[in-house]
């Protein structure tokens, strides 16, 4: 077994102490020299006209310095995917959701531009709107976008073998419906961002992104400027999970805003406004029809998924794709038929969030399994062995499983949690359920069609040979993506990891496509890996000509040159490099010729090091249309078992204890890959069990703050066992893939069939709160009474 | 709007500023003082990343007017170091990997020293109820909350010796 000094360890995250001490800076933690405040003015209707927009008198207000609007701003469409461009900065002839931008202000102060908003005269014509995919698909509902009738904003449909065929040869066919709600990202800082607009005609805009490389894009092609002259700058970013990986409103308002007053803007949304921007999850309707053989073999899976989408298509026909596309994985299921339809309502737009588009859809189908499983007196966890799929298998829809470590998740927790003692052998009220997942290590294709790197890495060596600097586009939001370049830079060059820093996120440092996808440690990965190798091959092969000696005979550990053979003499370059340290202390040891000095040498010779990566998936699978949502270079996977006691009075659920594992391929850090599974157990048990964005019948967000909106805290949260499985991904650096997103995939089937073992109820509908849950006992109650 | 005078003491050193009526004790430290380790995520007093000690004891910044806080004394996460260096649960923290993005984590170990002054070796649940009111969401706790009983052991072990 290879043996490794830095990854695969638990090494502490090189952004933590300054996290600790109250020194890493957030977007609000900045301020320029003569900085304005800026303000955006949102629809206060869902579907409206507009008629009139006056800004006089708030342009009059003492302390506003400019006030814009779509004639200012222009009307070029943007989005997220090309194929549906169908937002503007702002709007001007009709707005579409509660919360949609019509203006923005720049003053001295917040204070001053507040009061200016509320000095603007907008005159609506109020039209129907619609809130529901009900509403929406009526015949004669009112339309948000003319060229998109019946309010359908995007269609998949796909079949992959033949379904019904299928069903014939089945021994159990059945059909569920499930609903979820609409999610909110919840990321505890709010979106910020400065844009400064200097003299020379350049625009440097900070902002709290997960994404600077498609900002920047967006940004110029919204504001009509040269790419190369719009540098985005993510500075540390407090969560993203999703609805920070595109740009927003409030960056281009703030933009503008600098270019017209050739100051610098500063612009937070604050909670309310994260919460109307949205972006966040959409709410789904799946209905599956599975069939499977007596002995459980699964044969196929008719899928239909409404999305109820808002009033944008955002990163809408991505999620569409994915709801579709992730089910062709991890078991092996010869013949799937998708059809999914994203439909625009009167409410703010929905995204990107952890498991794009699948979770739901993923809990809808792991519960029916769970049901199926029940249905022919198989174990849940036995029907998942039976079915799964191994490194080399193809999905139906030609996703590749390079690496699946789906037997060791499934065992793993099988065994970790005491599942065979405790399956069907729980008191009442008590129960045990399990799951699985899977998921992409990034997207296999940029958003924009291109041939594109996804990521350039460039590392450049101190020239006194001492620092090795890694500079990335990618983006750090938390997840811990600057150690893991850290540690694979260290590795690689064999010298400790203190020895090298990070800058990233920063459009000047290259191309980087950014945190979604779960996509960074696999594809920022390999290039950070290949321009650490760049740099050894650069000194090693200035070693050779001074030292004359083959390459194979030299390597770099823990911060020396070895030599395989011993014997060789480097005197010269000791001295060489102790005479331009004269009068200096800490001079090497005698015995062995560090890093330094022969990264020194490798400068004298020359000039800087500097090592370049660069990364593009391998050709992947699949030649049908959508193919490019969920095909990938390396999938992980996931098995979680949940242990959860109900109060058969009050419905309130109780989660005693969740066993995780997670297939990640390989883990660079062991800490971080815990913290990605805690995480996203995290998350997924809060959608479980409370979280849903509420809206009143003007489409106005009801609870759109933390009091209300209930993001699981502390108490809510039981003990969760990690238990890291390792593929080894033949794809991914150092074997590596994700560990970010697909470890939420199993979490909320997994609850729900925890729940139905305890209660014997099964819920196709959630939050599971205890209202929902005391409801659905009772009535069980009442039809088993009646059967009596 | 007319302006007070105030003088407070902040991580023990003191301060004299103007401040408007409206002005939280937040706005007063991250963009008057300069203190930005302190966060804001709501501004509703709900999520906790504001929070510091006011006079021994924890609260949400946000929800504390600046004038309130006039002669009294506040300790923000920047006064948590010492001269002998980070302050235990920073260390633990750091260690535990209980920090992910770092946005609670102010708000977080000033929930936590506040615990471990009252009560030197919490158990889990003493611990989870002290940081019920910062929320996380990136870590799901569980390192968090590791981390904390981890520096309550190493402190009490500390004091023990000294």
């Amino acid at each position: 077994m290879t043996q490794y000094n830095v990854v695969n360890s638990r090494a502490p995250r090189i952004d933590a102490p300054d996290k600790a001490t109250g020194r890493a800076k957030f977007i609000d933690d900045f301020t320029m020299p003569d900085m304005l405040w800026g303000a955006l003015l949102h629809s206060p209707v869902a579907h409206a006209k507009i008629l009139k927009i006056d800004t006089s008198r708030a342009k009059k207000l003492p302390g506003v310095k400019t006030v814009i609007t779509a004639k200012e701003a222009g009307l070029t469409k943007y989005g997220v995917s090309p194929a549906r461009y169908d937002e503007t900065i702002f709007c001007h002839d009709r707005v579409r959701y509660v919360g949609d931008e019509i203006a923005a202000v720049a003053a001295v102060d917040l204070e001053t531009a507040m009061e200016a908003l509320s000095l603007i005269k907008v005159e609506y014509e109020e039209l129907p709107a619609v809130f529901t995919i009900e509403e929406a698909m009526a015949k004669g509902a009112p339309l948000l976008h003319a060229d998109f009738p019946g309010n359908q904003c995007a269609e998949v449909h796909h079949e992959f073998g033949d379904v019904e065929k299928a069903f014939a040869e089945c021994d159990l066919v059945r059909t569920d419906t499930m609903q979820s709600k609409r999610q909110d990202g919840g990321f505890i800082e709010p979106q910020g961002c400065i844009a400064d607009y200097d003299k020379r005609g350049y625009l440097t805009l900070r902002t709290a992104t997960q994404v600077p490389h498609y900002v920047q894009r967006t940004i110029a092609m919204a504001l009509r400027l040269p790419v190369g002259k719009v540098r985005v700058i993510k500075p540390y970013v407090g969560g993203g999970f999703g609805p920070k990986a595109e740009a927003n409103p409030m960056e281009m308002s703030a933009c503008l805003l600098s270019m017209k007053t050739g100051k610098p803007i500063k612009m937070n949304y604050t909670r309310e406004e994260v919460f109307l921007h949205c972006r966040a999850r959409h709410s789904f309707r799946h209905t599956m029809t599975t069939g499977v053989k007596r002995d459980g073999t699964i044969l196929a899976l008719k899928h239909e998924c409404y999305l109820e989408g808002g009033a944008y298509s955002s990163f809408g026909i991505a999620t569409i794709y994915y709801a579709g596309s992730l089910l062709g994985g991890p078991y092996k299921l010869p013949n799937m038929k998708y059809d999914g339809y994203r439909i625009y309502t009167n409410k703010p737009a929905c995204g990107a969030q952890r498991g794009h588009g699948g979770v739901i859809a993923r809990a809808a189908w792991e519960q029916q399994l769970d049901v199926i499983a029940e249905e022919l007196g198989v174990d849940p966890v036995e029907l998942r062995l039976k079915n799964m799929m191994v490194a080399g298998d193809i999905s139906c829809n030609e996703l590749k499983m390079n690496s699946l470590g789906m037997r060791e998740c499934i065992e793993a927790v099988r065994d970790g949690s005491g599942w065979p003692e405790k399956k069907g052998k729980l008191t009442k009220g008590r129960g045990i359920g399990m799951a699985c997942g899977f998921f992409v290590s990034g997207a296999g294709y940029s958003i924009y069609r291109s041939d594109t790197y996804h990521c350039t890495v460039t590392t450049r060596v101190s020239d006194d040979g001492g620092t090795v600097h890694v500079y990335t586009g990618s983006a750090e939001i938390g997840q811990g993506s600057d150690t893991t370049f850290a540690m694979i830079t260290a590795e690689t060059l064999g010298i400790p990891l203190e020895w090298v820093r990070v800058s990233s996120g920063d459009t000047d440092f290259g191309v980087d496509l950014g945190a979604y996808s779960s996509r960074q440690t696999l594809m920022t990965g390999h290039a950070t890996k290949e321009a650490a190798e760049d740099i050894r091959r650069q000194i090693l092969g200035v070693l050779t000509r001074e030292l004359k000696v083959d390459m194979a005979e030299l390597d770099i550990k823990d911060g020396y040159v070895t030599f395989k053979h011993g014997g060789v003499d480097f005197s010269h370059l000791r001295k060489r490099y102790l005479e331009e340290h004269r009068g200096w202390k800490n001079h090497p040891e005698e015995s062995r010729l560090t890093f330094r000095e022969a990264a020194r040498i490798a400068y004298l010779a020359r000039g800087s090091i500097i090592g370049k990566g660069k990364y593009k998936p391998q050709n992947l699978g699949g030649g049908h249309k959508g193919a490019a949502v969920g095909t990938s270079p390396a999938y992980g996977c996931s098995a979680q078992i949940v242990e959860a006691s109900v109060d058969m009075d009050t419905g309130q659920i109780t989660l005693d204890k969740m066993t995780d594992a997670h297939d990640c391929g390989f883990a660079i850090n062991r800490t971080s890959v815990e913290g990605q599974m805690q995480g996203s157990l995290m998350m997924g048990l809060g959608e479980a069990m409370f979280e849903e964005v509420i809206f009143d019948n003007k489409g106005r967000i009801m609870n759109p703050n933390f009091g209300e909106y209930k993001l699981a805290t502390a108490l809510d949260m039981p003990y969760i066992e990690p238990i890291i499985v390792e593929s080894h991904e033949p794809y991914g650096p150092y074997g590596a893939k994700e560990v970010g997103e697909g470890a939420i995939m199993p979490t909320i089937p997994a609850i729900l069939n925890a729940v139905y073992d305890a209660t014997g109820v099964r819920f196709w509908e959630l939050p599971l709160t205890p209202e929902r849950v005391y409801r659905a006992i009772k009535e069980n109650k009442n039809k088993s009474k009646k059967k009596v | 709007m007319k302006k007070t005078l105030i003088c407070l003491k902040v991580n023990n050193k003191e301060y004299e500023v103007a401040v408007e009526p409206n002005k939280t004790l937040a706005d007063l430290i991250r963009y008057d003082l300069g203190l930005t380790g302190t966060k804001k995520g709501c501004d509703m007093g709900e999520c906790g990343s504001c929070t510091v000690i006011l006079d021994g004891k924890p609260v949400n910044s946000c929800l504390v007017l600046a004038l309130q806080a006039a002669d009294r004394e506040i300790q923000t996460v920047e006064g948590l170091e010492s001269e002998e260096g980070l302050h235990p649960l920073q260390e633990a923290f750091v260690e535990h990997g209980a920090i992910q993005c770092g946005f609670c984590t102010s708000g977080m170990l000033l929930s936590a020293k506040d615990l471990l002054e009252k009560k030197p070796n919490p158990d889990e649940a003493e611990i989870r109820r002290a940081i019920s009111g910062n929320l996380c969401r990136c870590t799901g706790y569980q390192k968090i909350v590791e981390a904390i009983g981890s520096a309550g052991e190493r402190m009490t072990e500390k004091g023990g010796k000294s």
